[in-house]
């Protein structure tokens, strides 16, 4: 079953197509790594897909359901839709326990105002900051962190959201082994407990070990699709993307 | 004594103005350079409906605040599409209407001569008219500001409030349409400083439209920076030390004839050590 469609996508910058008609699928449950060289689109697919960017034309459906020809960043919580980014956007002046109880709390004006976080909150902050090893940094400011404990922390804020699609883009740039193992048994977790994962990464290697399914794009535009050996042997690809 | 009880209300009524501030620059990054529009606004509306209608003061204050509530609403949403400077010049744009509507609607505000016999509040047949009275009045509404204050900070609403301040983009991208959350924390400040605005009227007894100009609303910029943004207690210890600091200066023994200009200067030379040394202000935990 397809968790998330993009269909005829369109994204236009002053005239330069960044997305140019792309259709595709994810399906539930698995692992879908997107690659491409830079400025091929990957990024900015993302943020069209979490209404970062406004859609110049075309529709993604979610779920199966309804088609969403604009997707505004505020609906995405409620589309099951989450994400990390590039370049790493944690709330650097807040405490690394913030930074996961507000993805948990109340969206609502009102509700959020009587609300402190509670028992449940709590533990639900320390069953995730525990997952991506940072419950012992829980008091400290997030930008006190390493960069890769930033990368952590934001992960852990994308588990928080219980989306059912989680888009991670460049997930293991500037992590060290430790923290690739750590990041790479969460994408697995996440896949055995049925999220879609969309993956962007430049890294082969960490392709070809987790993802059911690749996407090459290139210019904007899909090059290539299919199980990564196959995809990543395929001669377009390796000539676009690798450059030999 | 009675002096001491001067400046005592005077900080009481800056720091509920200090306090509301700080609940839009420190705590949601939005630095607005119309806080003395929307306490004009508080200050105006109870001394015109006290003075010209023979309104009580609390009936009046409750109405000053549901019109600086109005106004704040209306202009949160014009502004909601603006950020950084861009922000900040569009609040000393609305400082500058407000201000030009205090000194020319004549018929309305009094123009330049202002508004005078503006009553002390009364309740129960209890008259706030003495300085202690008055001074206890004044330092509980200071009380009640911070404890709304508090509340607010404390609550989900606030943790929301500081990552909008951190980045607007990625707070929403979590879900939180934060047009709504901005809104709110403009109207709930602007309902305060309009409090804030109804007790200085009322005990100066006397407005006009120079309290309520832009450089009003950078000396309470002035206050929250050197106190600390993003914290309660920084912006009363700012308070406290910006009102109180004039009148030490005054034991300085400068010339009469330039102290003020001296003092101005002792001003901008304390926000820029701040600047260069400690940019969080004294207790503050957010920095610029």
């Amino acid at each position: 079953m397809d968790a998330l469609q993009v269909k005829n996508l369109v994204k236009e910058f002053g005239g330069v197509r960044a997305v140019d008609g792309l259709s595709l699928s994810f399906e539930k449950g698995m692992i879908t790594g997107v690659v491409g060289p830079n400025g091929s689109g990957k990024t900015t697919l993302t943020n069209l897909l979490t209404g970062m960017h406004p859609i110049t034309s075309g529709t993604v459906v979610v779920g199966g359901e309804n088609e969403h020809g604009e997707i505004r960043s505020y609906d995405v919580f409620h589309l099951g839709i989450t994400r990390t980014f590039q370049n790493v956007r944690v709330f650097e002046q807040m405490s690394v326990m913030d930074n996961i109880l507000v993805a948990l709390t109340s969206r609502s004006v009102f509700a959020s105002l009587f609300e402190k976080h509670s028992a449940f909150h709590a533990n639900r902050a320390k069953e995730i900051l525990e997952r991506v090893g940072l419950w012992n940094k829980r008091h400290e400011n997030a930008k006190n962190l390493s960069y890769g404990q930033r990368k952590l922390l934001e992960i852990g804020r994308a588990l928080a959201t219980k989306a059912g699609i989680v888009l991670f883009d460049e997930p293991y740039a500037g992590l060290f082994p430790e923290m690739v193992k750590l990041v790479s048994s969460i994408m697995k977790e996440l896949r055995a407990e049925g999220k879609t994962i969309i993956l962007i990464e430049h890294d082969m290697a960490i392709i070809r070990e987790l993802c059911d399914h690749v996407i090459v794009m290139d210019a904007g535009k899909l090059l290539a699709e299919g199980k990564p050996e196959k995809v990543l042997a395929d001669g377009k690809v390796i000539e676009a993307y690798l450059g030999a | 004594m009675e002096y001491l009880l001067h400046l005592a209300i005077l900080f009481s009524i800056f720091g509920i103005f200090a306090l509301s501030l700080d609940l839009i620059a420190g705590y949601t990054g939005l630095f607005s350079l119309a806080q003395a529009a929307f306490y004009g606004i508080g200050a105006y509306t109870t001394a015109l409906l006290m003075a010209d209608a023979g309104v009580n003061f609390f009936v009046a204050l409750v109405l000053g605040i549901t019109l600086a509530a109005v106004v704040a609403f209306v202009i949160g949403f014009v502004f909601s599409g603006l950020r950084g400077d861009y922000y900040i010049l569009g609040t000393v744009g609305f400082n500058f209407i407000i201000f030009t509507v205090f000194l020319n609607w004549q018929s309305l505000t009094g123009g330049p001569l202002g508004v005078a016999g503006i009553a002390r509040p009364e309740l129960f047949g209890f008259s706030f008219s003495s300085s202690g009275s008055f001074f206890l009045l004044s330092l509980a509404t200071l009380a009640v500001a911070y404890g709304v204050s508090w509340f607010i900070v404390r609550s989900s609403f606030g943790r929301v409030l500081r990552a909008i301040r951190e980045d607007e983009e990625a707070i929403a991208a979590f879900g939180y349409h934060t047009l709504y959350f901005k809104l709110a924390i403009f109207v709930i400040s602007a309902g305060m400083a309009a409090c804030g605005g109804a007790l200085l009227a009322s005990y100066l007894s006397f407005i006009d439209p120079n309290t309520f100009g832009i450089t009003s609303s950078i000396f309470l910029l002035s206050i929250i920076v050197l106190g600390g943004l993003g914290s309660l207690r920084g912006p009363v210890l700012g308070a406290l030390v910006l009102i109180l600091l004039p009148e030490a200066l005054r034991f300085v023994g400068f010339p009469d004839d330039i102290a003020a200009e001296l003092r101005q200067v002792l001003y901008g030379l304390l926000l820029v050590f701040l600047m260069l040394y400690r940019p969080q202000g004294f207790l503050g935990e957010f920095k610029l």
